[in-house]
């Protein structure tokens, strides 16, 4: 059974994907040396006509995959920071994903945006932490958080088979995780996995936070059974799922890291509580309010979410009992 | 490639000339809601870039963006039952004015994002090329764009890759209401040069000029040149958009407008012609029109039910908004 990096997953899914279609090609900064160590060696395997070093003008190449898709192309777009998203947000919301609804029916934009290494990586501060994953939920913008491997490889597959835009986040969080992997299969949009089944709560973790919710879930297993739910695919979400799971445990937590305002676990726990009647309020732990990751490690970490608050607040929603 | 037949070309100027005035009236008669830019004035650019240009070629435009759409050769009748709201639109009434789009032939869109259209064009094209297609594009675009980094950043990406794009600036001398000299520092051209993008200034009004210039520009990319820059200097006969017809904005003197509008692209290419031939052209646009108002005012509406039809290429469908 051979054992597999989440960076690994990330390139054996481009160069697979390089190899099956001729109409896909990697775009962005430094992909041909593999600054990100995601598009290691696919320049020289693949040429720089299908790997493509571009100048730092990411507003440019944004739109020029767009128009590379609109001609039948499948561009894929390595950003070596998540912030940058920011920068481009206008060229994937107001282009890339609005041309479909605007011309009637009449294109396709089959983009991928990969940003590998999402969220803190620690010491990378204010302007290279974000996880801004839930802005392109809002707009809705196909949005992945792979939290394994495996699912990172199929994850990724998939999305740049989808025929629309997609947003692929690999967080910075799960890139150096390793897990024996038989198979290597696309794992479809929109459907969460269970990783423990659990009785008494669900908590919904997103990205590299399932690792976390299993050890706190291993942690608490003679106090509480708690049921580990990762959506996987942010937008669209698997509500289905995830109901399925919650109308079974009556309780839910929702750890997510990024800001709470407007974030994903307000939309998970407002999806949920439309649909189930709970046992006790939901809780969720993020970064709080408008969060700006500081540089110093001890700050980096106090604004992300914890273990020991994951803890605190499943105890809470035990003993909330209504 | 090129279409150097006067008459046709004195037809598209005519076509779009008539269209913008029939669809300013369809504005103030409440059939077209929303308002509209009118390209009135600027017909010549359109005209005459797109005679230059072959079936394989594409192209993206502006919110005053009408005069691309039909210079290419879309159906008036469905471009205006698309202002109109309606099914039979160019895009089944879901983008209206500023993103009227024809990919049939190879009109990307007007794009409302001033802007941006450049390296869409760009992408489209090389995209194109490496699939085999001699295709070259056309990104127009306004004087206000040329202080878009967007679109600074396209001119790097296209003169680095030596993509064969036709940048057209239509400088009609306002960037709604501000004018060139109290927005851009340099020159237009003096931004193409820094790329090394070979650049010309013309005479927007007069189409024949715009559109050697363009046929000369075609052919150096078709013959593996790389990108290059037209500025055509035009005036905006009309307003900015038709909410100015409400609301007067105190920006252009009047002496600049009669100035401006005495040199007239549709009198200028009409001249060229037979009174004969004018009358011929003239009486076959109006019956054009006539069929294309009574199409677009005949055609249904959409059903509400469907408003998020063609959100997803996909397939894919979004949960309803409702409780």
């Amino acid at each position: 059974m051979p054992r597999l990096s989440y960076r690994r997953a990330l390139t054996r899914a481009l160069a697979d994907e390089l190899a099956r279609d001729e109409g896909v090609f990697l775009l962005g900064e430094d992909v041909e040396v593999g600054a990100s160590m995601v598009t290691t060696g696919l320049a020289k395997r693949f040429g720089s006509d299908r790997v493509r070093d571009t100048p730092l003008s990411e507003q440019a190449f944004t739109s020029f995959a767009t128009g590379a898709a609109l001609a039948g192309l499948r561009p894929v777009i390595e950003f070596q920071i998540p912030s940058l998203l920011f920068l481009v947000f206008e060229q994937i919301v107001n282009h890339a994903h609005k041309f479909p609804l605007m011309t009637g029916g009449q294109c396709a934009v089959p983009v991928t945006y990969l940003v590998p290494g999402s969220g803190s990586r620690t010491g990378w501060a204010g302007q290279h932490s974000d996880h801004p994953y839930s802005l392109f939920a809002h707009v809705g913008v196909v949005t992945v958080v792979p939290a394994t491997p495996a699912d990172a490889y199929g994850l990724l597959v998939t999305a740049i088979r989808h025929d629309d835009p997609v947003v692929v986040f690999a967080p910075a969080g799960a890139m150096d995780l390793r897990e024996d992997v038989d198979d290597l299969t696309p794992v479809p949009l929109g459907r969460g996995r269970i990783h423990r089944f659990g009785d008494d709560v669900t908590v919904v973790a997103v990205g590299h936070l399932v690792h976390d919710a299993l050890a706190v879930a291993e942690e608490l297993a003679g106090q509480v059974s708690v049921e580990v739910f990762d959506p996987r695919t942010l937008y669209p979400f698997d509500i289905d799922g995830l109901t399925e799971s919650v109308a079974r445990t009556g309780r839910l937590v929702v750890i997510d890291d990024a800001n709470r305002a407007c974030g994903m676990a307000a939309e998970i726990i407002a999806s949920v509580v439309e649909r189930v009647r709970l046992l006790a309020p939901p809780r969720r732990v993020t970064r709080p309010d408008g969060a700006v990751l500081p540089f110093a490690p001890a700050l980096d970490r106090a604004v992300q979410p914890s273990r020991d608050q994951l803890a605190t607040a499943i105890h809470l929603t035990m003993k909330d009992e209504t | 490639m090129t279409d150097a037949d006067p008459v046709r070309l004195y037809r598209t100027v005519r076509l779009i000339r008539r269209f913008e005035e029939r669809a300013v009236e369809l504005v103030h008669g409440g059939q077209i809601v929303g308002g509209i830019h009118p390209y009135l004035g600027q017909e010549g650019i359109a005209a005459g870039v797109c005679a230059a240009l072959g079936a394989d070629d594409v192209l993206a435009g502006t919110h005053r963006g009408h005069g691309h759409v039909l210079a290419r050769g879309a159906d008036p009748a469905r471009m205006l039952a698309e202002l109109c709201g309606r099914v039979t639109g160019l895009n089944a009434g879901r983008g209206g004015s500023m993103h009227a789009a024809d990919f049939s032939l190879g009109v990307l869109g007007a794009n409302a994002i001033v802007g941006a259209s450049g390296a869409i064009i760009t992408g489209a094209v090389w995209a194109h090329r490496r699939r085999g297609r001699d295709t070259v594009g056309v990104s127009f675009f306004g004087d206000g764009a040329v202080n878009e980094g967007m679109l600074l950043e396209a001119f790097n990406l296209a003169a680095l890759w030596r993509v064969p794009v036709l940048f057209v600036c239509e400088n009609n001398g306002y960037a709604t209401t501000m004018p060139v000299a109290g927005a851009v520092a340099g020159s237009i051209a003096g931004r193409a040069a820094a790329f090394d993008i070979p650049a010309v200034q013309v005479d927007g009004q007069d189409p024949e000029t715009v559109r050697v210039a363009a046929a000369a520009a075609v052919d150096r990319m078709r013959a593996g040149g790389g990108p290059e820059l037209i500025e055509a200097r035009t005036y905006r006969f009309d307003v900015h958009h038709t909410f100015e017809h409400a609301v007067r904005l105190d920006y252009r003197p009047p002496d600049e407008v009669t100035r401006g509008r005495a040199r007239d692209p549709v009198r200028i290419q009409g001249e060229r012609l037979s009174a004969v031939d004018r009358a011929a052209v003239d009486a076959e646009v109006e019956a054009t029109l006539d069929e294309a108002v009574r199409f677009a005012l005949a055609s249904p509406q959409p059903d509400p039910a469907d408003a998020l039809a063609y959100l997803y290429a996909s397939g894919m469908t979004a949960r309803t908004g409702g409780g």
